[in-house]
């Protein structure tokens, strides 16, 4: 089973996986936002283009 | 001309396989990241550095893809200089902010485990000094880009500099072996085999692979969405002649 228990160095460990965490959360986030943002804005464009 | 798969040379292409490519590495990442991490906390404690060990599952992954990222962007940079391919300018582009997290991702990790290891958060050795020149190698890259009006001239400015950082990619590698450091050499890949029984290098080996298929699906993401981004933009400006 795994093991959660950090005992001391709790302090280290859960940290590094949380700024781990956090910044691929932010990878991910960002990286759709900016491709759906854009997909949009291009349709819209090529719309409105004559 | 150099020969180029037919994705990365032609967007239509590319924009066709990266639809389905980029989701299915995800998928990949997802299930990997899964075994790895399970794998991970049901290590045992090392005799000598107890729990922290499991920073080693997240530290080495991203140090690995931080050095990796910056060898794509090397190479994107090269082939949009010299052969115009359409797509590399765009994948250099997009590689940087993801090298910039995996590089952050290295030093948080690495000053978390050296704390409790070597009683220091950080020390200006050539490993660790060698690093944070990477992190600052790719802000300088995409502060570059930004600052110049041109998109094309910050493009082939920003290439120039990211041809010449790629001589800090051997600098880190062998910055353990040519200076004293508090950091150790390589333990995976070296001669003789890892320096580590396989309960630990397993969970690294399948880390590194969830990072790398992430790196994959996300760069694709994001080269997308600069193909977008230049088609909305060609698409305004003939608006605005017509």
């Amino acid at each position: 089973m795994p093991d959660f228990d950090a005992g001391k160095y709790a302090p280290y460990v859960w940290p590094a996986f949380a700024v781990t965490a956090a910044v691929f959360a932010w990878m991910v986030v960002s990286s759709l936002a900016q491709a759906r943002r854009w997909r949009r804005r291009a349709e819209q464009r090529k719309e409105q283009t004559p | 001309m150099i020969p180029a798969p037919a994705f990365l040379s032609n967007p239509e292409r590319f924009m066709a396989f990266s639809r389905w490519a980029a989701p299915l590495f995800g998928a990949i990442a997802v299930a990997l990241a899964a075994a790895g991490l399970w794998l991970a906390f049901t290590a045992p404690e090392d005799y000598q550095q107890g729990d922290t060990v499991r920073i080693m599952f997240i530290h080495v992954p991203a140090a690995w893809m931080s050095m990796f990222v910056y060898a794509c962007l090397g190479v994107a940079s090269f082939l949009s200089l010299i052969f115009r391919h359409a797509l590399a300018d765009a994948a250099a582009r997009s590689a940087a902010p993801l090298g910039a997290a995996f590089t952050l991702v290295t030093l948080v990790t690495g000053a978390l485990w050296g704390k409790p290891m070597w009683g220091t958060w950080w020390v200006w050795d050539a490993r660790l000094t060698s690093v944070l020149v990477l992190f600052l190698l790719y802000l300088a890259y995409m502060a570059l880009r930004s600052s110049i009006d041109d998109e094309a001239k910050g493009a082939r400015a920003a290439a120039i500099l990211a041809l010449a950082g790629l001589i800090n990619l051997p600098i880190i590698h062998y910055s353990v072996e040519w200076w004293n450091s508090l950091h150790q050499g390589a333990s995976v890949f070296r001669e003789g085999g890892p320096a580590m029984p396989p309960v630990f290098w397993v969970p690294i080996i399948l880390m590194a692979l969830a990072y790398l298929a992430a790196f994959g699906s996300l760069w694709l993401v994001r080269i997308r969405a600069e193909v977008w981004r230049r088609r909305a933009e060609a698409a305004a400006l003939r608006a605005a002649r017509a």
